[in-house]
């Protein structure tokens, strides 16, 4: 709408004496310019369809059919494949396993099926702690970037380090360091079996992904206090605010649209976390994620895998949503705007 | 070259001023208090980094000796790590230059297009389809994977580099374009116009004007999606199902084994290191544009 407006805004420009420009331009009218947009976006819109939308679709109509296995019933192999109604999702939401003799009974602690809502927990408690460390860090991170004026190149440089770093990688780095005989325990002068006990591997993870990603919060928030105006600041100082009430008052509210997008973005990525457990700690000690989770079931039952991914794939657009909702958080505003 | 990239970058000269220290007698503790802060960051962000090139460039007999100086210092764990008798990294480091070349190369091309009509062109639909690539970059990944897994498995694909660079599209083509479309609605594009005012063809515009305007933004979309790729693990892990001759290097550290009876973490780090170094070198050369490629996609006013 508002590029039509441009161009006619443009067409009116046109000094009067240049009579092929102004054929050209008036060829140019949306019915034509729209079909050009179309052409020059059905690759992308094709290719995501083929790479996205056909495996989402594909995955959902799995996840109503049965796994090849033994038919409990009859004793005989089955290929599977066949209409299971909500077999699959009851599995893993009401945790019920086949039993022996042809009916459902609540799944042996240890198998998969048992893990779902565990699972759940675990990646929603990760995002919680995780999300809110990495917010309150990156917001100091932030502040202080933006006040620094010697250290300002140092600081950059040393932000996009964490970030940089493949988190593969991370996590091997971190591994060391979480060693029984790693140099966290001798700097801590601890014994703890970091990776392999239950609240000391929840606590790596979330400290390594809060060492990870906390530059990449922090270069958010900052692009966000750098619109606003220094006058703002000067104002607010004139009427007598102190610097805690500056914060609150002013830097809080005028820098929240970066901060809700920053935090939705992070909760995101958090909500599907797979590298990180996965490596440092291989799941194990109650860190099994969601992500790690339906892998674990991937070559189990693709079936049933695909159903856990979809309700996995639920549950991160329902918190997302909320969140999107809670906070108020304009995902596509930045980018409307800049596109206008 | 670079007049593009420093307007999106957001000027820091005024904010700067704001929080000058005042020039006078005494401490200035608020200058005090940042630079303290400025220093905890650093260590905060490097002191980790620090200790993996430590030990990378450490005897593995001596892992875990705390000497936080450069000691017992060797280059075994380098040569170790390219050893192919022991663990397939040489070839782990090609194959991911291999599918990143070509996730990038696709991505950018179709990308391009894409975000040209986004930025440039009036037409129905567009808030559907940026919702659409917007939405596409969201999915976990694990939503794809299973499907893809029995596809491929079905094809013999598994184990493949077609398998591992295709589904990687599903991430680094919505990136592309979304960092794309926010550098081009930034470009001076009247410019082109104002080439087409002087005679320039269409053609000549883009090829003389456009272009060259456009080649610093295209480039570090180009980064940035190399190093999605780069880093990429969950779908490369499952995919390569296994096969050491197609996998990646970040599959090929997190699996890294020196043999019976040793813990290989110092040829880890060294491991780590060489994968690490290249895209250190790159986003310090880079980093005033890494950053607004970073911030452009999320944030704008």
């Amino acid at each position: 709408m508002t590029v039509a407006g441009h161009v006619e805004r443009r067409a009116g420009e046109n000094p009067p004496g240049g009579p092929r420009r102004t054929r050209t331009r008036r060829g140019a009218t949306r019915p034509r310019e729209a079909r050009r947009a179309y052409l020059l976006i059905a690759p992308a819109l094709l290719l995501l369809a083929l790479v996205v939308g056909y495996p989402i679709v594909k995955a959902v109509h799995q996840s109503f059919l049965t796994d090849p296995g033994l038919d409990k019933a009859t004793g005989m192999f089955d290929e599977g494949n066949n209409w299971f109604g909500l077999h699959n999702y009851t599995h893993w939401l009401l945790q019920q396993c086949a039993s022996p003799d042809g009916g459902y009974t609540s799944c042996p602690s240890g198998a998969l099926g048992s893990q779902f809502w565990s699972s759940v927990g675990v990646t929603v408690g990760f995002t919680v702690v995780a999300v809110a460390l990495e917010t309150v860090i990156g917001m100091g991170f932030a502040l202080t970037m933006h006040r620094a004026f010697r250290g300002r190149a140092l600081v950059r440089v040393a932000i996009l380090i964490p970030w940089a770093i493949p988190t593969a990688v991370t996590s091997k780095l971190w591994q060391v360091m979480f060693d029984p005989q790693g140099v966290i325990n001798k700097l801590l002068g601890t014994h703890y079996a970091w990776t392999s006990s239950l609240w000391p591997a929840r606590s790596a993870i979330v400290i390594a992904d809060t060492w990870k990603t906390t530059p990449f919060i922090a270069l958010l928030i900052l692009a966000g206090l750098q619109n606003i105006p220094a006058e703002t600041y000067e104002a607010a100082k004139i009427d007598g605010a102190n610097a805690w009430r500056r914060f609150t008052s002013v830097t809080l509210p005028l820098v929240k649209p970066a901060l809700a997008v920053a935090v939705v973005f992070r909760a995101l990525d958090t909500l599907r976390m797979y590298d990180l457990p996965q490596i440092l700690t291989g799941g194990s000690n109650g860190t099994t994620t969601s992500s790690i989770l339906v892998v674990d079931q991937l070559t189990r039952g693709a079936n049933s895998a695909s159903a856990l991914s979809t309700l996995t794939f639920v549950l991160i657009f329902v918190i997302a949503f909320g969140l999107v909702r809670l906070l108020n958080a304009n995902l596509f505003g930045a980018q409307a705007k800049a596109v206008r | 070259m670079t007049t593009t990239t420093a307007t999106t970058t957001a000027p820091p000269v005024p904010a700067a001023l704001a929080s000058a220290p005042r020039r006078g007698r005494g401490i200035n503790w608020s200058t005090v208090g940042t630079a303290v802060t400025t220093m905890i960051i650093v260590v905060w962000c490097l002191a980790p980094f620090y200790w993996m090139l430590v030990l990378a460039f450490r005897d593995n007999d001596h892992t875990f000796s705390t000497d936080p100086w450069f000691s017992h210092v060797t280059l075994d764990n380098f040569r170790y790590a390219f050893n192919a008798e022991y663990n397939p990294f040489a070839r782990s480091l090609l194959n991911s230059l291999l599918i990143g070349a070509v996730v990038t190369a696709v991505s950018m091309v179709i990308g391009v297009f894409a975000a040209y009509a986004l930025a440039r062109l009036s037409f129905r639909g567009k808030g559907f389809v940026l919702t659409v690539i917007l939405g596409a970059s969201m999915f976990p990944g694990v939503a794809i994977l299973t499907p893809l897994f029995q596809l491929f498995s079905s094809w013999h694909w598994l184990g493949t580099y077609q398998a591992l660079a295709l589904p990687q599209v599903s991430f680094s083509l919505p990136l592309a374009v979304y960092t794309l479309t926010s550098f081009f609605a930034e470009m001076p594009w009247n410019l082109e116009e104002a080439a087409r005012v002087d005679g320039a063809t269409s053609g000549q515009a883009f090829r003389l004007v456009i272009l060259p305007l456009a080649a610093p933004a295209m480039f570090t979309t180009a980064i940035l999606v190399f190093l999605a790729s780069w880093n990429e693990y969950l779908l490369s892990s499952v995919l390569s199902n296994g096969s050491t001759e197609v996998a990646p290097s970040t599959v090929a550290i997190a699996n890294f084994t020196a043999g019976p009876h040793i813990v290989p973490y110092t040829q880890t780090m060294a491991a780590g290191l060489i994968v690490t170094v290249p895209l250190i070198v790159v986003v310090l050369l880079l980093q005033r544009r890494i950053v607004s490629g970073l911030t452009a996609g999320g944030i704008k006013g």
